[in-house]
């Protein structure tokens, strides 16, 4: 029977065995890991370099995520760099050589209260001031753009409009991955996978090298792209970070025909929801409340987001939950990522995109990378410093740009 | 779904109760006296432990006191429930007479008993 099989297809990538030094390694081997030693290697020509995964490439949150991509962030720093993520995004299939459905079938954001159409109505405008597409619905529009939404105003979360984003939308996460993990490896970087790290040599105050379940290893710079570990990899190096891990959880229904149209998120009552290509109902949820590294989170918030979801989608209360799942999100105190120099020289940190971190992978990646290679943040992440918590000028996306991503 | 023995009601669903974040962070002595960098340290940064970690939980539908609790961020085993005031179980300082660091400004008189 063996010899009936296919061939294995062609590898992506190599396996190889890690040098003994490198001129900068990257920990993660997540999509932002990947986007970031894309980056160095295409923008900077750093290709002597590492991404070091502890365990399969792009099996934490790149495997767990909901793929949502948007840029209708309400304030300018936000709004700057998601947005300059979304035009890589537009770009990047043809760049990376490689489809990774990326489809911009848009994205609502629900508003359910006074409150919220208030809020909503705000960041369009901001959004629209700041070039980002973005549209005020009434909920006959909503009706219009997804016909299976609930809009009756008997419902405990009535629809009272949207926000609407056309050139947002859903990407396919594995195949991101494995686009940046093959252009990497073309370029010659070394991918290493089952290479936990597990301390940091220092002279003085500068990383000198990794330490790793396969051996010491030297290198000029290191990167830390490792999201719910961030703060176990700082521990490692001798210095804190604001961020505090979460479990957040999605799941999925079995396959069904097209039935949704776009991307409704409810900031409100936490659940998004979308249509993966195969047909799968795929739904995220708000993060359990306690601290968790456990990869899974209370089955009670997935009844909540169920019923939320079943409320404002009736057609979905003969589906089936197939399967649940959870990932570990580092979520910082104003909700907005950290991607910058650390108190450690030579050392980098790109963290603390908590639950939103997918949409916002190549926009990390070209910054991080140029952080890393230079020295110095690039423009587009110079806000989102580390030293933002001690001068006071924090981006408060929180409530400000839908909290739930 | 964590089961939390609540000291004054016994064990109830997670549900009844309210996360309150890391425990043992005590107000600053003389704020006056802080920089910007101890400020955040007190403002922005808690740890974040993967391991056993003090919390602070309030039985917020039960009998609305606030206690701490010592809980495995990987496993989510709940190793201790004790009185807000009091050390963490696992400290040497547990073993001492001293009350240890007095917690935030939120606890109730009826949480440390």
């Amino acid at each position: 029977m063996a010899d009936l099989l296919p061939e294995h297809p062609d590898f992506l990538w190599r396996n190889p065995e890690p040098k003994s030094s490198y001129d900068a390694v990257i920990v993660g081997g997540g999509g932002h890991g990947l986007a970031t030693a894309y980056f160095l290697a295409k923008n900077h020509g750093m290709t002597n370099i590492a991404v070091l995964e502890k365990g399969w490439l792009a099996g934490g949150n790149m495997a767990r995520n909901t793929t949502i991509i948007r840029s209708n962030y309400l304030w300018d720093e936000s709004a700057a760099i998601y947005e300059h993520a979304l035009k890589l995004w537009e770009i990047l299939p043809e760049e990376l050589e490689y489809d990774f459905l990326f489809s911009q079938r848009g994205v609502m954001n629900l508003a359910h209260t006074l409150g919220d159409v208030r809020e909503s109505m705000r960041r369009v405008g901001a959004n629209k001031l700041n070039g980002v597409d973005a549209e005020w619905l009434d909920p006959k529009q909503v009706k219009e753009l997804c016909p299976i939404l609930n809009i009756n105003d008997n419902i405990r979360y009535p629809v009272m409009g949207a926000t609407y984003q056309p050139r947002a939308g859903i990407a396919k996460h594995d195949h991101v991955a494995w686009a940046f993990a093959r252009k990497c490896d073309e370029l010659g970087v070394d991918i290493i996978q089952n290479c936990e790290v597990t301390g940091f040599v220092k002279d003085g105050n500068r990383v000198v090298g990794v330490k790793t379940s396969q051996g010491t290893i030297n290198t000029e710079k290191v990167g830390l792209c490792a999201a719910g570990h961030s703060s176990v990899l700082a521990e490692m190096a001798g210095f804190k970070l604001p961020i505090q891990s979460h479990p957040l959880q999605a799941l999925v229904s079995e396959l069904h025909e097209p039935v949704h149209p776009t991307v409704v998120m409810s900031n409100h009552v936490h659940v998004y929801v979308s249509q993966a290509h195969k047909g799968e109902l795929v739904m995220g949820a708000g993060v359990d409340s306690y601290n968790g590294y456990g990869q899974r989170g209370s089955f009670h918030v997935i009844e909540h987001q169920m019923a939320a979801a079943v409320e404002l989608f009736p057609i979905f209360a003969r589906a089936h939950v197939l399967r649940t799942w959870g990932g570990i999100v580092d979520t910082t105190l104003d909700a907005s990522p950290i991607v910058g120099t650390t108190p450690v020289d030579n050392m980098f940190v790109n963290c603390g995109w908590g639950t939103g971190g997918f949409k916002g992978t190549p926009a990390a990646g070209l910054t991080f990378a140029h952080t890393i290679a230079t020295g110095a943040p690039h423009k587009l992440n110079a806000p989102f410093s580390l030293e933002r918590f001690e001068t006071g000028a924090l981006i408060d996306e929180h409530g400000a740009a839908a909290v739930a991503h | 779904m964590l089961l939390i023995s609540c000291p004054n009601c016994g064990s109830r669903d997670e549900t009844e109760f309210h996360y309150g974040g890391q425990a043992h962070v005590p107000y600053p002595e003389n704020p006056n006296e802080l920089n910007d960098v101890e400020w955040s340290r007190y403002l922005f940064y808690r740890e974040n432990t993967k391991g056993a970690f003090a919390e602070r939980w309030l039985h917020s539908t039960g009998c609305r006191q606030w206690f701490n609790m010592l809980r495995d961020t990987v496993t989510y085993d709940i190793q201790a429930i004790y009185p807000m005031g009091t050390p963490r179980p696992d400290s040497p300082a547990a073993t001492s007479s001293n009350p240890g660091t007095k917690p935030g400004t939120t606890a109730p008189e009826g949480a440390t008993k």
